[in-house]
């Protein structure tokens, strides 16, 4: 069995007070030899206070740096204190805990696990142009990256110290998507994707306007276009 | 508008687009506060290609020469990105204040576990 400095679960939370006593309770009983780290990102609600009570330790932003800051926070902790594989779940309950074990089960002999919810059955319901925009942005980093990618925006992922490494000095976007894929790769990071459950948050609603989608789509490409310009980065797989 | 400045105009928007996705291939520029200026250099390149939405323009905003849509279109859009970047500083500001009260606080705190802190009142 895993013995307590080998996985470190990381759960990037915002606001999550609600949601984040079950998350940890669920996250416990799946993995109760993991290290379970939540990163508050300048929560305005009591979600560290709850977070603790519930067990984890918690480290708080002393203000909001969105998701990509709090994931790297977590790997920077990781990478400090000498964590063999890392585990990043979402602080709003979309990620099944259960599935931890099929994460690090695809883990075998690649550096980056991904859990799609697209692989495995029918997933939960999801708005038609963010579907859209998945599938276009996937397609792309698909082509680009020379793997199949069915999941481009999944959060629900597995490392190890390699990636962990990599990605606590270079993790530049906001949320994981096609450009953190081909950054990754372009790095050098092998991956793979293992099929997983995800629900719908457990409460809470994200809305998505017309302006918003079409600022999304722009920013992506450029993104894309930036990763693919910058010089590729180096890895070290000492 | 005539066709030296159109020239002008034309290059210098080249070459700030250039220079601007350079700059983020470099990472000297982030790609969030990139966007705007490229905005700003496909305005004018526009600007300075499409002659009948110029004209149209400048009856507009009511200017006597077309030129000076040119230049008002690239102040304007100089105006909005100054602004932008005075919002971001605020926001900047307002962190860096943030982390340095805190940087206080915590190294007090550690003085005070090290047992070098003071200012204990006396027990009563």
């Amino acid at each position: 069995m895993t013995e307590p400095k080998k996985l470190l679960v990381v759960i990037p939370a915002y606001n999550e007070e609600p949601n984040i006593g079950r998350v940890l309770d669920e996250t416990r009983a799946a993995q109760p030899h993991a290290l379970i780290l939540v990163v508050d990102d300048g929560s305005a609600d009591r979600t560290a206070e709850v977070a603790r009570r519930a067990g984890a330790r918690v480290m708080s932003h002393p203000f909001n740096l969105g998701y990509g800051a709090a994931v790297q926070t977590g790997f920077k902790y990781a990478d400090r204190a000498g964590f063999d594989r890392v585990v990043i779940l979402d602080g709003d309950g979309q990620h099944d805990p259960n599935d931890i074990d099929r994460l690090l089960e695809g883990s075998e002999g690649v550096d980056v696990v991904r859990g799609s919810r697209f692989l495995g059955g029918a997933p939960y319901r999801i708005p038609l142009l963010r579907r859209a925009g998945m599938k276009v942005f996937g397609t792309a980093a698909s082509i680009l990256t020379g793997q199949r990618v069915t999941d481009v925006t999944s959060g629900f992922q597995a490392l190890n110290a390699v990636a962990v490494r990599f990605l606590a000095q270079n993790y530049p976007t906001d949320y994981p998507d096609a450009d953190t894929v081909i950054l990754m790769k372009r790095a050098g990071l092998t991956s793979r994707e293992v099929p997983v459950q995800m629900r719908e948050r457990l409460s809470g609603t994200a809305m998505v306007s017309w302006a918003k989608s079409f600022y999304y789509v722009f920013k992506m490409c450029l993104s894309i276009l930036v990763t693919l310009l910058r010089e590729k980065p180096r890895l070290d797989r000492a | 508008m005539n066709p030296r400045i159109r020239v002008m105009a034309l290059s210098l928007s080249v070459v700030l687009l250039i220079v601007i996705i350079d700059l983020v291939r470099k990472r000297r520029l982030r790609e969030e506060y990139s966007w705007l200026w490229l905005l700003t250099g496909i305005v004018v390149f526009v600007l300075a290609t499409w002659q009948s939405l110029v004209i149209r323009l400048t009856e507009l905003i009511g200017a006597k020469i077309v030129v000076s849509t040119l230049f008002f279109s690239g102040l304007m859009f100089l105006t909005a990105i100054s602004l932008h970047f005075s919002t971001k500083v605020s926001q900047l500001s307002d962190q860096v204040k943030e982390l340095a009260q805190r940087t206080a606080l915590l190294t007090d705190e550690l003085d005070r576990i090290r047992g070098s802190g003071g200012g204990e009142p006396e027990a009563s």
